[in-house]
């Protein structure tokens, strides 16, 4: 920076010496994104991996990609890394077309997925392999080692192979090795995967910290669903080698896109019907199996006359007594009754299964508020189902 | 009583295979060698002393371990010849070791990189010439390198000599046959230990700014030096012993231990040189051993 022009005036060679560790990087055009996958499309032999996929993921972004396994999550990040060559498409990055470059080459580092740590290498070792390439001085490795074993909280481990370490120092060290090169961007393949459930939790807490701090990019490849929602500013969500939406957390849950997402994202009950009639932003939908719903009209208008109405089981809840007072939220509450055929206590949550008079299940959960419910319902018993137009989801066919 | 307890007493038992395995066909048989490397040669049958009777009592059997010297093993150390030939044996063994590892390392490499299917064909191609007899198989080289054999036949055809070449009765004729030999024990060691190696560590390598020659040297061959350590002992131990080979193929200029081993135990019917000789080799190929083991340990302390 400082050997850019010699008639820098003052204040601005202030602000070039001044750290810039913490800040995301500065974007040389605002509307050109970090990294730009145009049309990209993998095949290996008659199977279509990645399917002609575009996406643009933003510098200073903690990306998800989330999917099933066999999607093409794991397939289009090793293309960013280099690893598998794409047949169509461009990847950008900075602007530039990565193609040409060889893995080894490029400013992107990976985290692998059982961490591929070198078992003949020290902890100290692996980290300083990359800055060893990068023909880094001594001393300096030295530092930038320190700083990584200090970051991942590795302190007094440096000489151990990775044999002598837990699963979750391993990651640690893999993290280490991968953010020591400071990527432009790090990808992450299920990062997280090989850790038990209580070290996964505080991982993820970790990880996001992590990204906050560096400031840097991070693309992870996921098959939970929430570790993605948990991590990721936002999330694309793929199938069959496409994607299937690309939306935040949130939105991606309240508001999902089609039924597939609806199903992979969460819990969700799902009745399928027509659209009767529409009246003040609300559809009267027939279905088969619980009647007519009423629903909240979405934004983007529906145009098609069958119709797929989804229900969050959280939004369901249970009466015992017929009608519900609807004390002014919604005019219309959709009511359905049936008998609970399976209560199962999770903690935080108790899950009752409904089975309607049509023969269909309604799933609810309710979060147990209370410590003593002398309320709960029990198998056998007869409940009204209830949730509002707005908590239904209408999704095309 | 435990599950672990159930199966604790037949593994035990099971343990004890290998040892007296050694004990009887290795120690029992050394202890012979041994004794008769300490006599004196007797024009007798068999042709050393003293022996031990049994039938005769304590005392004759104590004036027998009396009798016992080490004349053969100071004949060994003072002769020349004998000095040679080991000399010998170790430059052939460490020679046809390092032709084997350079040849071989590569060829495994290859195979571990195959497409899964073509491995097991690769295995087989390795393995398929055990099935023709070891003997067959070194006449058939003298056939090939003779004066009108086929490789003289071919170069003449190609006019790159003029003249047959004598290739027989060479030292490059031996070594040929030692590489031609050993080779499958040099390469399934190392396809072993190659083809188990994870894929991800390359990929990580690379990752990590290493040009694929880099992630060769620091990565896949420090993880391939078990399969280095298991072919190079599999072929140095028996390629110093070896005696076939050097005496069908190579002149008769100088010999190896083998062949000496030969000529002292069936033409000058000297069993006490012939089994210090022995004893000798064995404890020549003692060191190597050592440090093999040494190293097995190492990698295992750091696995562990």
């Amino acid at each position: 920076m400082t050997e850019e022009s010699p008639e820098i005036d003052a204040p601005e060679i202030e602000e070039a010496v001044l750290p810039v560790k913490s800040a995301p990087p500065a974007e040389p055009a605002a509307d050109m994104p970090l990294l730009r996958i145009e049309g990209v499309g993998k095949k290996f032999g008659n199977f279509r991996a990645v399917d002609r996929l575009s996406l643009d993921i933003r510098a200073g972004e903690f990306f998800a990609l989330l999917g099933p396994s066999g999607c093409g999550k794991t397939t289009l990040l090793r293309m960013l890394a280099g690893f598998e060559t794409p047949d169509e498409g461009r990847i950008l990055l900075d602007g530039k077309d990565i193609a040409p470059v060889a893995p080894h080459q490029r400013p992107v580092n990976m985290m692998f997925q059982n961490y591929a740590l070198f078992p003949h290498l020290s902890v100290r070792d692996n980290i300083a392999f990359g800055l060893k390439r990068a023909g880094m001085a001594r001393a300096d490795i030295a530092t930038r080692v320190g700083e990584m074993v200090a970051l991942v909280k590795l302190d007094g481990l440096e000489k151990r192979k990775p044999d002598q370490l837990s699963g979750g120092q391993k990651q640690r060290v893999a993290l280490a090795r991968a953010l020591a090169r400071r990527p432009q961007v790090l990808l992450l393949d299920e990062p997280l995967a090989a850790l038990d459930k209580k070290l996964r939790e505080s991982t993820q807490l970790e990880l996001m910290e992590l990204q906050r701090r560096l400031g840097m990019t991070f693309i992870i490849v996921t098959h939970d669903q929430e570790e993605a929602m948990t991590m990721a500013n936002r999330i694309g969500v793929m199938d069959a080698g496409r994607l299937e939406q690309v939306a935040t957390p949130r939105e991606l849950y309240e508001a999902p896109r089609s039924r597939w997402v609806a199903e992979f994202v969460g819990d969700i009950n799902l009745f399928e019907g027509e659209i009767s009639s529409r009246e003040h932003h609300r559809l009267n939908i027939w279905t088969r199996l619980a009647g007519t719903i009423v629903a909240a009209e979405p934004r983007q208008r529906v145009t098609q006359a069958n119709v797929s109405v989804a229900i969050r089981p959280e939004k369901v809840k249970l009466s015992r007594r017929g009608p519900v007072s609807d004390a002014g939220t919604s005019q219309a509450i959709n009511r359905l009754e049936g008998v609970v055929t399976d209560v199962s206590y999770l903690g935080g949550l108790t899950v009752y299964k409904v089975k309607l008079d049509s023969g269909a299940v309604v799933r609810s959960s309710m979060a147990n508020t209370a410590r003593l419910d002398f309320d709960a319902y029990s198998a056998g018993r007869r409940v009204v189902a209830w949730f509002t137009p707005d908590d239904c989801v209408v999704l095309e066919q | 009583m435990s599950a672990r307890n159930i199966f604790a007493r037949p593994a035990r038992y099971a343990a004890i295979a290998p040892y007296l395995w050694m004990v009887l066909f290795f120690l029992v048989p050394f202890g012979f060698v041994l004794k008769i490397s300490l006599s004196q040669t007797a024009i007798a049958q068999p042709p050393y002393l003293p022996l031990f009777e049994f039938t005769e009592g304590w005392g004759a059997l104590k004036a027998a371990f009396a009798a016992l010297s080490l004349d053969n093993f100071r004949l060994l150390i003072s002769d020349n010849l004998y000095i040679a030939t080991y000399l010998r044996s170790l430059v052939v063994a460490v020679t046809s070791t390092l032709i084997l590892l350079l040849i071989g390392y590569p060829i495994a490499y290859g195979m571990a990189r195959l497409p899964q299917r073509w491995q097991g064909v690769a295995m087989m191609l390795v393995i398929v010439p055990f099935w023709t007899s070891f003997l067959i198989r070194i006449y058939a080289w003298i056939n090939i390198l003779q004066h009108d054999g086929l490789l003289n036949k071919i170069l003449l055809a190609l006019h790159l000599v003029s003249v047959p070449v004598v290739w027989l009765s060479t030292d490059s004729a031996m070594y040929l046959g030692i590489v031609y030999s050993y080779l499958p024990f040099m390469i399934l060691p190392l396809y072993a230990t190659l083809a188990k190696l994870d894929p991800a560590l390359l990929e990580a390598a690379s990752d990590l700014g290493a040009a694929p020659l880099a992630t060769f040297w620091l990565v896949t061959f420090p993880l391939s030096l078990p399969g280095v350590g298991a072919g190079v002992l599999l072929c140095f131990i028996p390629i110093v012993g070896e005696f076939v080979i050097p005496d069908l193929l190579a002149g008769s200029s100088s010999m190896m231990i083998g062949q000496t081993l030969w000529l002292e135990f069936f033409t000058n019917k000297d069993w006490p040189v012939a089994s210090a000789a022995a004893v000798a080799l064995l404890l020549l190929l003692v060191p190597p051993l050592l440090l093999y083991d040494r190293l097995q340990r190492r990698t295992l302390q750091g696995e562990g």
